[in-house]
């Protein structure tokens, strides 16, 4: 029965990877290696697509690797198979959260929690930077200081930030589809 | 029942407009659950992100089920999941089976390099958001910095940081309690 060991795999990967959506991919190589569904370079393949596509990292690389096994109702599975110990640990914990809101040990442990939570956003922040707004390796090699910065994403950031500073009801989507555009038009990704 | 349409498709809206990992989908939930709906305010959401950073699964379904559970019980929950999921099940089908070589477009590969640059301009707005409601004093800021810093320049687990901090946080809070008293 294939669902059911699509469905047991990957409710495994979603029940021991912790944090974002590429700690799965240990668990995805795993699958690759027991079961011969795909091969590593096709996950390789499976990985770039789930980055370059909107939604969870995760949950797009089960829909993938689920849709390349068993068709659709296989994407279905996968997927359903990866974040049902999600669903179910954490509405135990909201449970609890409820029940304890009050106590002073888990008010003091938000009260640290919540300055480490934005500590970590920044440290996510601070990595897409690295990738879209710095090219170190090419300052690297040139060992000129104009090769360290991406200057049309640097400019197109300033824009975007001024733009999000004077229209605030806008949609962050808008700026999105936006900033999109502008990537096609002026070819970002080239050098 | 309106009320868990409107949660699978505020969700729904959010997992379709995240590009890159769960902390890309912060602006997109400050934004639909904060402002628009009030389902959460600013400081639940960071509360659900440590707690989704050393809970098993995906950060960006953890935080769904913990807003769909606050605003309609355990079945909330599982809409606002299935929610977050289903463009991605959608997208992902059909690039699947219809499109060869997707990542490797150059259009997709230009227009990607371009939402990258977007989303450090949203994460800045947001952090900045964040840390009025999170660094209320000088023990808050020196957690941030510690995490902030530490997670950019070392390959230490979040898990750690998050546990650390909860430590931090009740050492501190009961240490301020008993010498106030």
């Amino acid at each position: 029965m294939i669902y059911l060991r699509l469905f047991y795999e990957f409710f495994k990967a979603g029940l021991f990877s912790i944090g974002g959506g590429l700690a799965t991919l240990p668990f995805l190589y795993h699958i690759s290696d027991t079961t011969g569904w795909f091969t590593h370079s096709k996950l390789a393949d499976m990985v770039a697509i789930s980055e370059s596509t909107p939604g969870p990292i995760g949950v797009n690389m089960a829909t993938y690797v689920g849709f390349t096994t068993k068709g659709i109702l296989g994407a279905v599975v996968a997927t359903i198979g990866l974040i049902t110990p999600s669903i179910i640990v954490i509405l135990i914990i909201a449970g609890f959260l409820k029940a304890f809101r009050d106590n002073r040990y888990v008010k003091g442990a938000f009260y640290g929690l919540r300055p480490a939570s934005t500590g970590l956003i920044t440290a996510a922040g601070v990595s897409v930077v690295m990738i879209s707004l710095v090219q170190w390796d090419l300052f690297q090699q040139t060992g000129s200081i104009w090769d360290l910065f991406h200057w049309k994403g640097l400019l197109l950031a300033v824009v975007i930030f001024l733009l999000t500073k004077v229209f605030k009801k806008l949609h962050p989507a808008v700026f999105i589809g936006a900033s999109a555009v502008v990537g096609i038009l002026f070819g970002f990704a080239g050098v | 029942m309106k009320e868990l349409w409107d949660l699978f498709w505020t969700f729904a809206r959010i997992g379709g407009l995240t590009f890159g990992g769960g902390y890309a989908m912060l602006p997109m939930l400050q934004r639909e659950v904060v402002e628009k709906r009030n389902w959460a305010t600013d400081e639940e959401l960071m509360d659900y992100y440590a707690i989704g950073q050393c809970t098993p699964g995906i950060i960006a379904v953890n935080t769904a089920t913990f807003v769909g559970q606050k605003t309609k019980g355990i079945v909330g929950g599982i809409v606002a999941t299935l929610g977050v999921v289903f463009p991605s099940l959608v997208i992902i089908t059909i690039i699947a089976a219809f499109i060869q070589n997707f990542a490797d477009l150059e259009i997709v590969k230009n227009a990607f390099a371009g939402i990258r640059v977007c989303v450090c301009v949203l994460i800045f707005n947001a952090v900045v958001k964040l840390l009025k409601s999170s660094v209320i004093d000088k023990a808050t800021l020196a957690i941030y910095l510690v995490v902030a810093i530490g997670s950019v320049l070392t390959s230490i687990s979040p898990i750690i940081f998050v546990l650390f901090a909860a430590a931090a946080g009740i050492l501190l809070q009961n240490w301020k309690g008993a010498a106030s008293k």
